[in-house]
């Protein structure tokens, strides 16, 4: 489904390479984990998939069901199916969630030559999949993220992806600042909407969330590459041992690969 | 292209009502003395009063100052410069559209204006002032029927004079500020409009401004009256060629609400607002105000301003009467070098008023947009209420926004609220929506109309479309 090969990227102008050659390869059905210390660059693959303007692809490419996506813009992404649930959602005040998501499914429906929506079988829609994860119907009219708690920003994330029903969703620690009982529905969520015909990158640092959401793989983000990768035993071991190990395997501080 | 880029090609689309038309102008002289008035007042043909008002007028606004208060900075206009005068030569006097001088049938064609049938039969009147002379006013028997009438102030001075002389200067008087002063002493046209008692208006009233003339500035004097018990809703439109000078647009409007009465004025304004530089572009130096006068009147005014070089206008309520409400609603958009310094004044006077004010400022390019609002609260205005909101909106980094609300309380029963905030159509929010399969035109214009929308709700509805295309136009364009 995607296959990031020899990826490199760094901010639009700027030199300094953020992305360093990162090679990964996720087929539908699997779920993956990306784990990784602060500032290993996460966040920026996860943006650089789905099309960021802010960062510039300087050598590799994205494919995605086969097709080079790499200069597609973020909503011709989105169209295809590509979706990501943001570290720190966005407030856009004065758009209500409701506008948007039927704005965004019926754009979506277009595109695919599928059939669009009309407001009131939106409207069951809607309702139907804020069951998956036990959201109040209040949050359709409120706008988007603003004025949400943290959690709250989390799950409308999840929220979305469970509407848009994306056939790739990377999860940027959609997990950070959910209180316990909120993880354990939103991840009962994702385990809802995760299936055989999608996929799904989990970005996280707390080895917790993958006693509820079950990874086929496990893989290891330093420096602006992928160091290691193995399957869900290694969240444990990172969870036991820290980065520190693979850190002075890596030699992440100095230009020795 | 990024963003930010994208945003401020979208916003900066080109003026497209910048044609001029060629037509035959009455020659007037330019400069500024009595005799330049009592010319003007002869052309007119005038009674002996109304150019003793103006020469009153003049006598004071030649010992008042220009103001320099405002947070804006422009060349002075050179009013020795000025055609205080200027009538295309084949108008006067019409009654129906076949007379107008086709060319400037064909200007307002290109504005798409509503003079035609199809807005005829949307109901909407419209007298429309072609630089300084109202060229027809249609609708007119219609509204008669109903007892309205709806003609230009150069009519109604010959025609009821009594009216205007009664409510002329009454709300706005000559000596108020230096450019209401200059308007009352040379004031060329503009609308007049008086509901009888127990009267609902049976149409949309609008006028559209045009000043077309190079060289010529527009003065014109609005007059609404609403007797007790009576509704009215009024729209201007205005637009203008592009000029590499600037010209200059002071305008007075006088609204005066009875008992029970309603007005609703509104203003769309397109004024060209000069190139990228900030050369050329309309002066608009604008004094609107209302009088509730009558228990439980109400006055509100709503605002689309998106042209101009530089706005100054500050449209307010008097709320005499008890129960009055008064109202602003403003959206004013600043592109390139523009800038707006506009907001209202509420001023409570009677018992358990209460004034609304919302105003939404979005600026882009290198221009400079503050909002400038004041609450006076009298001691006698026992339980006033009034709540504003003020929220600005920054597209790129070279903008300003600011705002200066004044709040003066003279009554512990009174209650006044305040919010203001200001936010920046990022990059990241135009990414989120598109990362949700939005394209990025679209983004835009969610983004700024859910941030005006709770404005251009208030416009008539027949207008509606045509705030949001002329939004569209200026806030959308094409993203290449
Ligand atoms: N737009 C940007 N401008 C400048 N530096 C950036 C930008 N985006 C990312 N970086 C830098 O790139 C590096 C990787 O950032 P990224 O956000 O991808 O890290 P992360 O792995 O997601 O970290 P965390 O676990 O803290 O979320 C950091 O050093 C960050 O400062
Ligand atoms: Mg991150």
């Amino acid at each position: 489904m995607l296959e990031i090969k020899n990826l490199h990227a760094s901010v639009e102008g700027e030199d300094e390479q953020i992305l360093k050659g990162v090679n990964l390869t996720i087929n539908k059905g699997e779920i993956h984990a990306i784990m990784g210390p602060n500032g290993s660059g996460k966040s920026t693959l996860a943006k650089v998939v789905s099309g960021h303007p802010e960062y510039e692809v300087t050598e590799g490419e994205i494919l995605f069901e086969g097709e080079d996506v790499t200069e597609l813009d973020a909503d011709e992404r989105a169209h295809l199916g590509m979706f990501l649930a943001f570290q720190y959602p966005i407030e856009v005040p004065g758009i209500t969630n409701r506008t948007l998501l039927r704005e965004s499914y019926n754009t979506i429906a277009r595109e695919n030559d599928r059939e669009e929506l009309d407001p009131l079988e939106f409207d069951d829609y809607l309702k139907e999949r804020l069951e998956v994860i036990d959201m109040k119907d209040e949050f359709l009219e409120r706008s988007i993220n603003t004025g949400f708690s943290g959690g709250e920003k989390k799950k409308n994330e999840v929220f979305q992806m469970a509407v848009l029903n994306p056939k790739l969703a990377f999860m940027d620690e959609t997990d950070s600042g959910l209180d316990i009982d909120a993880l354990k529905i939103v991840s009962d969520g994702i385990n809802k909407i995760a299936g055989p015909e999608n996929a799904i990158v989990l970005i996280t640092h707390y080895q917790r969330l993958l006693n509820y959401i079950t990874p086929d793989y496990v893989h290891v983000m330093m420096n602006g590459k992928i160091v290691k990768s193995a399957g869900k035993e290694l969240a444990l071991e990172l969870e036991d041992q820290g980065y520190e190990q693979l850190e002075k395997e890596f030699s992440v501080n100095g230009e020795a690969q | 292209m990024s963003e930010t880029q994208a945003l401020e090609s979208m916003i900066g689309e080109e003026y497209k009502y910048g044609f001029s038309t060629d037509v035959e102008y009455e020659d007037f002289p330019t400069g500024l003395n009595e005799d330049i008035i009592r010319e003007l007042s002869a052309r007119k043909e005038e009674p002996e009063w109304m150019l003793e008002f103006r020469l009153k007028a003049f006598r004071a606004w030649q010992e008042m100052e220009e103001p320099d208060w405002f947070n804006a900075t422009y060349e002075k206009p050179d009013f020795e410069n000025i055609q205080y005068y200027s009538a295309p030569k084949n108008k006067p006097k019409l009654d129906s559209l076949d007379d107008v001088d086709p060319k400037i049938k064909e200007t307002y064609d290109k504005l798409g204006i509503p003079l035609e049938e199809q807005k005829q039969l949307a109901g909407v009147a419209v007298d429309a002032v072609f630089d300084s002379v109202s060229v027809f006013t249609s609708f007119k028997e219609k509204l008669a029927e109903a007892g309205v009438i709806f003609c230009s102030i150069s009519e109604a001075i010959q025609n009821h004079p009594e009216l205007v002389k009664k409510y002329m200067g009454s709300v706005v008087p000559a000596r108020d500020n230096f450019y209401a002063a200059l308007n009352s002493a040379v004031f060329s046209d503009g609308s007049f409009c008086y509901v009888p008692k127990d009267t609902v208006c049976p149409m949309e009233l609008s006028t559209y401004f045009r000043i077309n003339n190079m060289n010529s500035g527009q003065f014109e004097r609005t007059l609404i009256i609403a007797e007790d018990n009576s509704h009215v809703s009024y729209l201007e439109g205005c637009t203008a060629p592009m000029y590499d000078e600037h010209q200059l647009h002071a305008a007075v409007v006088e609204l005066v609400a009875m008992d029970d009465a309603e007005i609703k004025y509104s203003t769309i304004q397109n004024w060209y607002s000069g190139d990228e530089e900030g050369k050329g572009g309309i002066y608009n130096f604008v004094t609107k105000r209302g009088a509730c006068r009558g228990k439980n009147s109400k006055i509100s005014w709503t605002q689309l301003e998106t042209g101009s070089a530089v706005t100054l206008k500050y449209p307010s309520v008097i709320l005499q009467g008890d129960n009055s409400i008064g109202e602003f609603y403003s959206v004013a958009v600043t592109n390139k070098k523009q800038q707006a310094d506009t907001g209202t004044k509420m001023i409570h006077i009677g018992k358990n008023t209460k004034s609304t004010i919302i105003s939404k400022g979005i600026s882009a390019g290198r221009s400079n947009n503050s909002y400038r609002g004041e609450v006076k609260i009298n001691k006698g205005a026992d339980g006033a209420r009034n709540y504003s909101v003020c929220d600005s909106m920054l597209i790129g980094q070279e903008c300003g926004a600011h705002t200066f609300p004044y709040i003066e309380s003279k009554n512990p029963t009174a209650s006044v609220e305040h919010e203001a905030s200001t936010s920046r159509v990022g990059e990241e929010q135009i990414f989120y929506l598109m990362q949700r399969g939005i394209s990025e035109q679209d983004a835009i214009s969610m983004i700024i109309n859910g941030f005006v929308k709770e404005v251009l709700k208030e416009l008539p509805l027949e207008f509606a479309t045509e705030a949001n295309a002329l939004l569209d136009v200026k806030l959308e364009g094409s993203v290449g």
